[in-house]
């Protein structure tokens, strides 16, 4: 029996981000489940969208969360959502970033019934979350289940708001990594690492690689490095020899196909990050490519990589023992064979199929599995507001 | 005579607002009381959805290997201890399922893994409920609610603490497949 689902997106549907990204592969691994799905997210462009997005109104940017966010408020989509509740017959209502102050903020207000919230933002200084922690309250007590998507994620939503949430990562569509042909001319001959990330982004760690390739590659000669990703690598690159930047492809920013491809492409892939990752989205998409990865120890990379299992862990930060760590992958094409196979059956954990499943648990444990609630008045619906059944001596409230 | 009839109009709204706000307040906390009962139901129902997975694991696992479990079942029924007896089954249950990882017949790993999901809805629902508990019991914390006893008769919700832990990471069926 399928289950009428409302899941709400706070973000501009047509820009790229991480929770837009989740809300869809959400809805598409639903709908591939058998149940109904219908998702409202702001929406101002012209872009084909799928069947099920219902446009909220037109976003606008707000500085939010330390960066611009594209959002939607106000009392024209207030009257939206309403409809949307009122006229959509949800058997559950799964709100995205339930504390932005846009559908999902109006949408926490407007209905009534079996709801469930997703916490994506880890940033322990959340401003919104603890500037609003008591106004955004009496919006958050109403979800009968929270799910955070990350420990770090838990851990911001429990020192704000207490309480406590279970925890089902973010999904990879392994299926669609699985397969690509390399890059023209890549792996190659004489050993090759990638590199998939914002270049002029510190914490991404290219740095870090590019340092522990300078170590290596004086000593192999064929050694070449692959690095993909927007920004201006300039910084990152100025410390590496002249004679060896040759080495070095740069990509620029790649399209979603040639992206697949990239994973595919190299001999060792490397993720250097120095931390402030809550899940490790690259380590997993590069597991789901079946490659042989190399990350820095970082608690979120430790975790995908099932403590070492299924990649290859060096101390994050250390270029050294970077270094020492890829020269041994790379000379040992058994092991990274080994790794590669690993990484592919680890990586099925995080397979959207797996989690759209642990989702659906959640839905049924609301719904007390028989999506009916034991008779209790079924399905999301408007909240009345002020409830006369409250008032001491009127109600009909027993103990409970 | 004219003071008193403004302080009248001042006062009377006034009232009349804080009226709305402590019944807007009632109204929460009634949603709470009921967010509470709705998932100590969802919680009940996943641990008699445990038991009965539990039981027919221990059946298929036969009289010898299949003991400990069924003793624990037992026990969760005996209703003497509660939480404990619970929290026993989780580890007979862990036991089981890491002692019959290997060599097992598809009809018992179909068995393992039905009960290895429904202590993972155990888990999530004693999450959700243990959630609705303190964010009930924050609220009743507060001056406003004691003075005025908004919460009229309804008991002071308690927490359910166990040891809930699934058999397996999530990890896991993969692994098992491999060896």
């Amino acid at each position: 029996m399928g289950i009428r689902v409302g899941l709400v997106c706070p973000y501009a549907w047509d820009v790229p981000g991480g929770v837009q990204q989740h809300v869809g592969d959400l809805a598409e691994a639903l709908t591939g489940m058998g149940h109904e799905v219908s998702v409202l997210a702001p929406f101002g462009g012209t872009a084909p969208v799928p069947d099920h997005l219902v446009p909220a109104g037109r976003p606008i940017p707000v500085p939010y969360n330390g960066s611009v966010a594209r959002l939607s408020f106000g009392p024209r989509t207030a009257a939206r959502v309403r409809r949307w509740i009122a006229e959509g017959g949800f058997d559950v209502l799964h709100v995205h970033e339930p504390a932005a102050p846009s559908v999902s903020l109006l949408s926490c207000w407007a209905a009534d019934g079996p709801m469930v919230a997703t916490f994506h933002t880890s940033n322990p200084r959340s401003r919104a979350m603890a500037a609003g922690s008591r106004a955004l309250r009496s919006a958050l007590e109403k979800f009968d289940a929270r799910i955070a998507v990350s420990e770090a994620a838990r851990r911001t939503l429990v020192e704000h708001m207490g309480g406590d949430a279970v925890l089902i990562p973010n999904g990879v569509s392994v299926r669609s990594f699985a397969e690509a042909e390399p890059l023209p001319g890549w792996p190659g001959e004489g050993g090759s690492i990638g590199f998939l990330g914002r270049l002029d982004e510190p914490r991404k760690g290219l740095a870090l690689l590019l340092e522990a390739f300078t170590l290596l590659a004086p000593r192999r000669p064929g050694l070449r490095l692959l690095v993909a990703g927007p920004g201006d690598p300039g910084p990152a690159l100025s410390a590496v020899p002249e004679g060896l930047r040759e080495r070095i492809s740069l990509l620029g920013r790649l399209d979603d196909a040639d992206r697949v491809r990239a994973y595919h492409s190299a001999d060792v892939f490397c993720a250097p990050n120095l931390g402030g990752e809550s899940f490790g989205i690259v380590v997993a998409e590069a597991m789901a490519a079946g490659a042989a990865v190399l990350a820095s120890d970082i608690p979120a990379f430790t975790a995908v990589l099932d403590g070492g299992r299924a990649g290859r862990l060096f101390a994050a930060g250390d270029a050294a023992d970077l270094a020492a760590q890829a020269a041994d992958l790379l000379d040992d094409p058994a092991r990274r064979a080994e790794l590669s196979r690993a990484a592919s059956r680890a990586v099925r954990a995080y397979d959207w199929e797996t989690v759209a499943a642990d989702v659906v648990r959640v839905y049924e444990t609301v719904l007390l599995w028989d999506g009916i609630r034991h008779g209790r008045p079924a399905g999301v619906r408007l909240d009345p507001g002020l409830r006369t059944g409250a008032l001491p001596g009127l109600g009909t409230r027993r103990g409970v | 005579m004219s003071s008193a009839l403004s302080s009248a109009f001042v006062l009377l709204p006034a009232l009349l607002l804080y009226g709305v706000y402590l019944w807007w307040r009632a109204t929460r906390l009634h949603r709470l009381h009921q967010r509470v009962e709705l998932s100590r139901t969802a919680l009940e129902t996943a641990l008699e959805r445990r038991r009965r997975a539990a039981r027919d694991l221990a059946e298929a696992l036969g009289p010898e290997a299949g003991r400990e479990l069924a003793a624990a079942v037992e026990e969760t029924l005996a209703g003497a201890d509660g939480d404990l007896a619970e929290s026993r089954l989780s580890r007979a249950l862990r036991r089981a399922a890491a002692g019959s990882a290997g060599s097992s017949t598809p009809r018992r790993r179909a068995l393992v893994a039905a009960a290895g999901d429904t202590a993972r809805s155990l888990h999530m629902a004693r999450t959700f409920y243990n959630d609705a508990v303190a964010d009930t019991r924050r609220a009743r914390r507060s001056r406003t609610v004691r003075l005025l006893r908004l919460a009229g008769g309804a008991p002071l919700p308690d927490f359910y603490e166990i040891d809930d832990q699934p058999p397996r990471a999530p990890v896991a069926p993969a692994r098992s497949e491999a060896s």
